[in-house]
């Protein structure tokens, strides 16, 4: 007879991690959808884009590493990384950056560390970190949601635009972002900060056209219905658990306060925790960025101080930093945290180490 | 120890101090945003790591143990002095490039290294080419660094090569791509760190592949002799 000693957890949910990570792609299915609705065919090019390099990329390192390509492929966390780079980047991003960035994700990123499993940091946020700092120009070119377009673009526009820069008709990026009346249509985040920094007050800054057609009065038109489906598909994996509560409640919880008491400090310049909520990514961020099982913290007390900590950069970073939106830097911040938190919140095990027997430890 | 074909192999491979031994990555990271700037540091303390070496293994017999790392410091200062005002005075532009980094060879630790591991207890001769050599290989890898991180952060090659050679140079820039949009991460520091890595690693799997190599053959003479005796 064999007896087989295995360590804990002995109940395992059975799923491996390809469904799981096919579950969070179905998550973000919808959320993807309503962002193509409002941004056009952008975002579908650039996934196809990302998918194929990260496909491509994974099998090439696993390759040169010896290691089985299949199986790996076929858990689908290549493509997961490889979708969230796809939305939080611009959907016009010339088509060789969207390939740099994937490329650093999954080659150096990931594959460099060990591959899956083994990363410190969140691929598709260093990823997008990268693509910031090398291209700050074309990373902030959003292009309004299709209701301000004189004319939205079709199908072969926006290929053309990715591939060639241009649209059939010759107009680039930039002139794209100009709405009829000749002004540039900013991102919500972008147009807060600019008017904050023009000498707005932050109830003038909301008035921004880009404000019009949103969830409510301080949210962004497009954006704001993007982060609302994006927070159905956070529901969706806490329902099916796929991740846990604390991550999400620890991070949207902390944003709350600390933009609360900074709103209620000064209600002129700092913004209000709705307008922080619902605009930028931050929900995503919460429920299908932060929630990473390999970079984020593994313990539920650690993974509570995770997002509450990730909330707090963000929204200092948002308010005080250089950049628009802070999710991928906040991320990154507490990946390196990671192992400390861990440490220090290593559940107590079972007859060891309570408060009646310290001294006999 | 004389034997100059492994003090040369020790220098620009083996032992190379920037890869390897990762002595003075502080100036290696920080200037080699392009290959003529690297150029000009390694130069620089390919200069005052020979002359330190020489310096260090003339009065190797007159220095006592107690006073010799001071010694070795103010050996070293004096050479970053000279090579500061040389090259103020005939690259200025280059001087200007460079900045703190010039003064700062002083703490490079490949030098204090060389200083106390090998000149300090060998002869004038073989000091020196062991400076030379060390240097070398330092000078190497500053190189092939700049020469990364141009390319990738500015598509060109050699720019600015007219700061260490003169005016013949001025049309010495290579122009790989032409680009509005750089990719800026390479020029700034954690392209430095990251392309260091990728060298590292070059260097490691080259090594591996050739101890690979080296065992493969040996296990293949084994063969050979068993299926004989059988």
């Amino acid at each position: 007879m064999k007896l087989t000693l295995s360590s804990s957890p002995h109940q395992r949910v059975q799923r491996d991690t390809g469904q799981v990570m096919r579950l969070v792609i179905y998550a973000m299915a919808p959320a993807m959808l309503v962002q193509m609705y409002f941004f056009g065919w952008g975002l579908l090019i650039q996934s196809i884009i990302a998918v194929s390099t990260a496909l491509i990329t994974e099998a090439g390192i696993l390759r040169l590493r010896q290691k089985p390509v299949v199986r790996a492929l076929s858990d689908y966390s290549a493509v997961l990384t490889a979708l969230l780079l796809a939305v939080s980047i611009p959907p016009g991003l010339p088509w060789w950056m969207t390939l740099i960035g994937t490329f650093c994700a999954i080659g150096i990123v990931k594959q460099l560390y060990g591959g899956l499993g083994f990363n410190m940091f969140n691929p598709a946020m260093v990823a997008y970190v990268i693509l910031l700092v090398s291209f700050p120009a074309a990373m902030t070119m959003w292009l309004p949601p299709v209701q301000f377009m004189a004319d939205p673009l079709s199908f072969a526009d926006t290929v053309s635009l990715i591939f060639t820069g241009y649209t059939q008709a010759g107009l680039d990026v930039a002139q794209l972002r100009t709405v009829a009346d000749g002004i540039t249509m900013a991102t919500p985040l972008d147009a807060v900060k600019t008017g904050l920094t023009e000498g707005l007050t932050y109830s003038e800054a909301i008035q921004s056209r880009i404000f019009n057609g949103g969830l409510a009065n301080s949210l962004g038109a497009g954006w704001s219905w993007v982060a609302l489906t994006y927070l159905a598909g956070g529901l969706f994996l806490l329902k099916t658990k796929v991740i846990n509560w604390h991550i999400p409640v620890g991070m949207i919880g902390s944003v709350v306060v600390c933009a609360t008491v900074l709103h209620i400090a000064d209600m002129d310049f700092y913004a209000s925790p709705l307008f922080h909520i619902f605009n930028g990514s931050l929900l995503i961020g919460a429920f299908f960025i932060a929630t990473d099982p390999v970079s984020a913290s593994t313990t539920n007390k650690g993974r509570l101080i995770f997002g509450a900590a990730i909330g707090f950069w963000l929204v200092i970073i948002r308010t005080f930093g250089g950049y628009p939106d802070a999710v991928a830097f906040a991320v990154i911040i507490m990946n390196m945290a990671v192992p400390l938190i861990d440490y220090y919140t290593r559940p107590r095990t079972y007859g060891h180490g309570s408060r009646s027997n310290k001294r006999g430890r | 120890m004389a034997n100059y074909q492994s003090l040369a192999a020790e220098g620009m491979w083996n032992n190379n101090p920037a890869l390897v031994q990762l002595l003075g990555l502080c100036p290696l990271l920080a200037v080699t945003a392009t290959v003529i700037n690297g150029l000009g540091l390694g130069l620089a303390t390919m200069a005052v790591l020979v002359g330190s070496n020489i310096t260090v293994s003339l009065v190797r017999n007159f220095v006592r143990n107690e006073i010799r790392i001071p010694v070795f410091v103010m050996v070293i200062a004096s050479f970053v002095t000279i090579i500061q005002l040389l090259m103020n005075a005939f690259t200025y532009e280059l001087y200007l490039a460079l900045g703190i980094f010039i003064p700062l060879i002083v703490t490079n630790c490949a030098i204090i290294g060389r200083a106390e591991a090998f000149a300090s207890k060998n002869k004038v001769l073989p000091a020196a080419f062991d400076g030379v050599m060390m240097g070398a290989g330092f000078t190497l890898v500053l190189v092939l660094l700049g020469g990364m991180r141009e390319v990738l952060g500015a598509g060109t090659l050699l720019s600015g090569a007219d700061r260490l050679f003169g005016p013949i140079a001025s049309n010495w820039t290579l122009t790989i791509f032409a680009t509005e949009q750089p990719f800026l991460l390479a020029i700034l520091p954690p392209g430095a760190f990251i392309g260091m890595g990728l060298l590292i690693a070059a260097k490691n799997a080259i090594d591996n592949r050739l101890t690979a190599r080296q065992t493969k053959q040996k296990k293949q003479v084994t063969r050979i002799r068993v299926t004989a005796e059988s």
